[in-house]
């Protein structure tokens, strides 16, 4: 039985609020507007979305701005099961060897209403296909009728199921009410085997927030104290913009320190995110403020 | 232990003073906080604070220089740097100040309509809004404080101050039911080093409120927020005499205190001083009112969200380098969760940027004089001739200035000079409990009662330890927050009558 | 010839000392032995006073008002005996009913008290940040009251009411040259209930006591009544050793209206403010 401390939201907020009067200028800007372009998951989670353009989302994930040659690639593209060979081929194709991840939003996503079975079926098949990373959705409807061992069980078959790739387990902290719940849901998750944890589909507001994060980062490292393993940390959602990207990075740099300020232990779950940095990469560079005109919208 | 690595250097360093007694190696598990990725520097321009070259007495509405032509030097204490030079206040002008403050008292501050007093206030409050910059890096350059604690602890605050009770000034029958509350007369207001600006506006808000007229006696450390404020004062319409500063150091203070004009001392700062007052107060119809210093606790039970209660600690203790009156230096971990609370408070400490008060990044300043730095250097090494176990965060703090890196002690007993002293800096001395009555025993072993947190879970254990504990402010789940509508102020040793609120104004009023 | 004992831990006692005054009558022959108090008696008084306090200071406010309440009874019902002893302490007999009535009258208006000040003067404190911010007020602790020398009981009475309404418990030195009643008021109040240790009343000499009654370390606070300047700077000067809370009271007729009300009350209590977290 996983249980959690308990969380003050004040005391949360008050941290984020410090947390983010932290001043960042010049080279260190530079400095972080890089490293979080390259601890994007570059997504695109629409009905519509086509291969054509997964296609173009991977040639921007392996090389953000033609201009700049010198920039990270992102870490991986996440997309819907059915389109993960598109993207695994695209990404083969145009940079052969790279190292860019292919994800996968499994699990009846973004909802999660579906029996086990089926959902199970779709991670092993998103597996087959190419995944290198699951995200999975957890039953918040289960979680919040407080059948949280359910939730663990349904949490560990999906590992399971997904042999080798990794497993991102999305809370949708938005339908959790309390952060509270979200500490719980944290543990919960990372007891059950969680190589990730990760805030939001995208589709439920309020999706990512700081205090969220710096909820879940604290339960990851209770994790790492107790146990040595290291859990990564996913937001998704909502942060579009470089400024508050880099508001994110303070927050894991100050909590959890070098290991996760590394696209392997952190993410940002994003698709308008990655033109903001660029713009303010360029703007940084050339000192002209920039028009979103001149950048790629996949 | 780990490999030391530069952060990135902000000035020549030195190391940390080296601990010799029991250090610990760095748990097996630890995180590694010497990031690849920093914050650069980024400090505030010193010119926003526009000083002068040379300060002067503030008495009867002009700025008029002391009569024996003595001046002080000014330094910044984190580059120990000369800022400026200061009036030193001789008897005779302590005597000119009590007199205009007497004069505008009879004359002119009494017998305006209350609500025009009330006006003037918040005039002030409005103008320390708009000087909030300039005011900030005053602040950050007399006492080391960081920037970031300047500008968004102590100016509100300060500013606030003066909102509030302005708008008690013609409502002051409503806050004493079945009396009449008239004004004593002349308050000195004699205030300490470490919330200039803030002491100043504790002391003259309520006192000015109420009627009555101040001579504001600064610290001879942290002299300059006082003279700023009575600049707006002059701006605000405060008619003259009204609020008068007399810079200078102790004589000054003394002069202040033992002058028969004065009706009330208003003093903030070391409990022997105050003291002191008392007695000299003793054989006059002239009262007091104190805030004096404490060695506050902080407790926490095991069912605590120990994260936010590790950050309580980290604002309770290391706000302001550590001399804050209300500062935690004492705290009480239940057994089971010792462990875990050692830890998180150690990661936190390599997360502080001690350094350069300017720079917005600066979590930890420059204490404001050598003498308070030798002092709590003296404190730490006596500390470890008790055999206690220390830790302090990998970090490097500039070699000019007298900083001080944070210090955590474990292995502390009731008995140490650790626990029983209050040090005034960065550090904190960390006992266990196993039952809540010892933890409020051993919270209330002391003859200071400013201030104690605790941090529970429980609603029912708050209200009860509350209770128990002998202090004038209980931080529950909290710890150093102030407001002008909530009174603050010392039991026991730590202090007569209460600072903000309702309550507040009591020492400022007669009642009969 | 009458001995009076000291009224300490809820017993009466000879002092330690083994040392006493006589207390003649203004007229007659009428004379008593009092017990001339040591600093002994008087630590003693302390430490049964810090005993009582915290089992007095939190019980309920409106107990205390009902055992204050039972105090003006059993005053009441030994009206005979103190209307005798503020005769031989030069009463006339219609000044002397009137005093005991003025007594029964000022406990009653303190016991009113006990569960109301609280409400008039705690607050709930509008801060601006997410927090729950109230302050209340609570007893210092041991209150040493030297008691006013010209008026035996409703002075005496008004000195230690407001004072253990509150909560506080108390060291009272009485009258030296008008004793009697005090002693009689410390059986009243052992009748009446009140816990050991809450009131310890001793008798003595001023000049010789002053000095313990307001330096002892373990007193929060001294009320002193009285107006003799070189005695209210000695109260004041060790008073500032711990930083004692002190009021003072130079009014020696008190049984007037206008002497009581819940200021008194609030000389010996403490702010306390409690902050707590509002969130989710």
């Amino acid at each position: 039985m996983t249980t959690s401390p308990p969380v003050d939201q004040l005391g949360i907020e008050e941290r984020i609020a410090r947390l983010g009067s932290r001043t960042i200028k010049k080279e260190s800007k530079l400095e972080a507007l890089k490293l979080a372009l390259s601890m994007i998951d570059l997504t695109t989670l629409d009905s519509k979305d086509t291969p054509g353009k997964v296609r173009q989302l991977c040639a921007k994930a392996i090389r953000p701005y033609e201009a700049m040659p010198d920039l990270p690639s992102v870490a991986a593209v996440c997309v819907y099961p059915n389109l993960v060979r598109v993207a695994k081929k695209a990404l083969q194709t145009m940079a052969p060897g790279c190292r860019i991840n292919v994800a996968a939003v499994a699990t009846a996503f973004p909802s999660g209403m579906s029996s086990l079975k089926f959902r199970l079926e779709e991670t092993r098949w998103a597996v087959q296909e190419g995944a290198d990373e699951i995200d999975m959705v957890i039953s918040r409807g289960k979680f919040l009728a407080g059948e949280h061992e359910a939730v663990a069980d349904e949490i560990r078959a999906v590992k399971e199921a997904c042999g080798e790739a990794h497993l991102k387990v999305i809370l949708e902290t938005g339908e959790l009410g309390t952060l509270d719940n979200v500490r719980l849901a944290s543990d919960l998750a990372i007891d059950a085997g969680a190589d990730f944890i990760k805030t939001s589909t995208g589709k439920i507001q309020p999706a990512a927030t700081l205090p969220v994060t710096l909820v879940m980062l604290q339960a990851i490292r209770d994790h790492y104290y107790r146990t040595g393993k290291r859990v990564g940390m996913k937001p998704a959602g909502g942060i579009a913009t470089a400024k508050l990207a880099l508001q994110y990075l303070v927050v894991v740099k100050e909590t959890l320190g070098q290991a996760w300020l590394q696209p392997d232990l952190f993410r940002f779950g994003a698709s308008a995110l990655a033109n903001d940095i660029l713009r303010q990469l360029v703007k940084e560079r050339t000192g002209v403020y920039q028009s979103l005109d001149y950048f790629t919208k996949d | 232990m780990k490999a030391t690595t530069k952060i990135t250097a902000k000035a020549a360093v030195k190391p940390a003073s080296k601990l010799t007694n029991k250090k610990p190696a760095r748990p097996e598990r630890c995180l590694d906080f010497k990031t690849v990725w920093n914050y650069k520097a980024s400090p505030e321009s010193a010119e926003s604070a526009k000083l002068e070259k040379r300060y002067e007495l503030f008495i009867d509405g002009k700025f008029v220089p002391p009569s024996d032509g003595a001046y002080f030097a000014n330094f910044n204490p984190a580059t120990e740097a000369k800022l400026c030079e200061v009036a030193e206040g001789s008897p005779a002008d302590v005597d000119r100040a009590v007199k205009s403050a007497r004069a505008a008292f009879e004359g002119v501050w009494a017998k305006l309509p209350a609500h025009e007093r009330g006006k003037c206030l918040f005039r002030l409050a409005r103008l320390i809004q708009e000087r909030t910059s300039e005011l900030a890096v005053t602040e950050t350059l007399d006492t080391g404080k960081p920037i970031r604690e300047s500008r968004a602890f102590e100016l509100p605050l300060a500013a606030n101050q003066f909102f509030y009770y302005a708008g008690w000034a013609d409502k002051l029958g409503f806050a004493f039911p079945g009396r009449r509350p008239r004004p004593i007369g002349v308050v000195a207001g004699v205030i300490s080093w470490n919330f200039p600006l803030l002491m100043a506006a504790r002391k003259l808000a309520p006192a000015l409120a109420a009627g009555n007229t101040v001579v504001l006696k600064p610290s001879k450390t942290a002299p300059l927020a006082a003279l700023k404020l009575a600049r707006l004062a002059e701006e605000a319409g405060f008619p003259p005499g009204v609020v008068n500063v007399v810079t200078g150091g102790k004589a000054t203070g003394e002069a202040l205190v033992a002058h028969e004009g004065v009706a009330l001392v208003s003093f903030a700062g070391a409990t022997e001083t105050g003291k002191a007052i008392g007695k000299a107060l003793a054989g006059t119809a002239r009262r007091c009112a104190l805030e004096l210093g404490g060695k506050n606790a902080y407790l926490i039970f095991e069912d605590s969200a120990i994260d936010q209660a590790v950050d309580g600690i980290v604002d309770g203790v290391f706000l302001n380098q550590g001399p804050v009156l209300s500062a935690s230096s004492r705290l009480y971990v239940q057994e089971s969760i010792a462990k875990v609370v050692v830890r998180k408070l150690r990661d936190r400490l390599e997360t502080l940027n001690v350094g350069d008060p300017l720079d917005k990044n600066t979590d930890v300043g420059a204490l404001p004089t050598r003498e308070l730095l030798q002092r709590v250097q003296a404190h730490v090494k006596a500390g470890l001739a008790e055999g206690v176990t220390s830790y302090q965060a990998d970090q490097q703090v500039p070699k000019k200035g007298f900083f001080h890196a944070p210090v955590l002690f474990t292995d502390v007993a009731q008995s140490h000079r650790l626990t029983q002293e209050e040090v005034f800096g960065p550090v904190l001395a960390i006992q266990t409990f196993r039952t809540a009555e010892e933890a409020i025993e051993k919270a209330n072993n002391t003859p200071s009662g400013m201030a104690s947190g605790v941090w529970t879970d429980k609603g029912s254990r708050i209200f009860s330890i509350a209770r128990q504990l002998k202090t004038g402010v209980v931080w529950a789940n909290a710890y150093n927050k102030y407001d002008p509508t909530s009174p603050a102020g010392g039991c026991k040793e730590s202090g007569l009558g209460r600072d903000g609120g309702l309550h507040g104004l009591a020492s400022y009023v007669e009642l009969n | 010839m009458r001995n009076y004992g000291i009224y300490v831990d809820g017993k009466f006692n000879r002092t330690e000392s083994g040392r006493y005054f006589q207390f003649r009558a203004a007229q007659g022959d009428w004379a008593a032995n009092l017990c001339n108090s040591s600093r002994k008696d008087f630590r003693d008084a302390v430490t049964a006073a810090r005993g009582a306090f915290a089992k007095w200071s939190s019980a309920a406010p409106a107990a205390r008002g009902q055992l204050l309440y039972q105090v003006a009874e059993a005053l009441e019902g030994r009206k005979a005996q103190l209307s005798e002893e503020l005769q031989h302490q030069g009463l006339t007999a219609a000044a002397a009913e009137a005093e005991v009535q003025a007594s029964v009258n000022r406990l009653i208006y303190y016991a009113g008290w006990a569960d109301k000040f609280q409400q008039v003067f705690s607050s709930v404190n509008p801060v601006a940040s997410s927090h729950y911010n109230f302050s209340v007020l609570e007893p210092v602790g041991v209150v040493s009251i030297l008691a006013p020398e010209e008026s035996p009981l409703v002075g005496l009475v008004s000195a230690i009411a407001p004072v253990i309404v509150g909560g506080n418990s108390c060291v009272v030195l009485a009258s030296s040259s008008r004793p009697l009643c005090a002693v009689t008021l410390g059986e009243v109040l052992q009748s009446a209930g009140l816990p050991a240790g809450v009131v310890n009343i001793l008798t003595g000499f001023r000049s010789e006591l002053l000095g313990q009654f307001t330096s002892h370390m373990d007193v929060n606070g001294v009320l002193y009544c009285g107006e003799a300047a070189e005695e209210l700077k000695t109260v004041r000067e060790n008073a500032a050793l711990n930083v004692k809370r002190v009021s003072h009271s130079p009014r020696a007729d008190s049984s007037a209206e206008e002497a009581q009300g819940p200021y008194a009350i609030l000389s010996f209590q403490e702010v306390k403010t409690t902050w707590h977290p509002i969130a989710t």
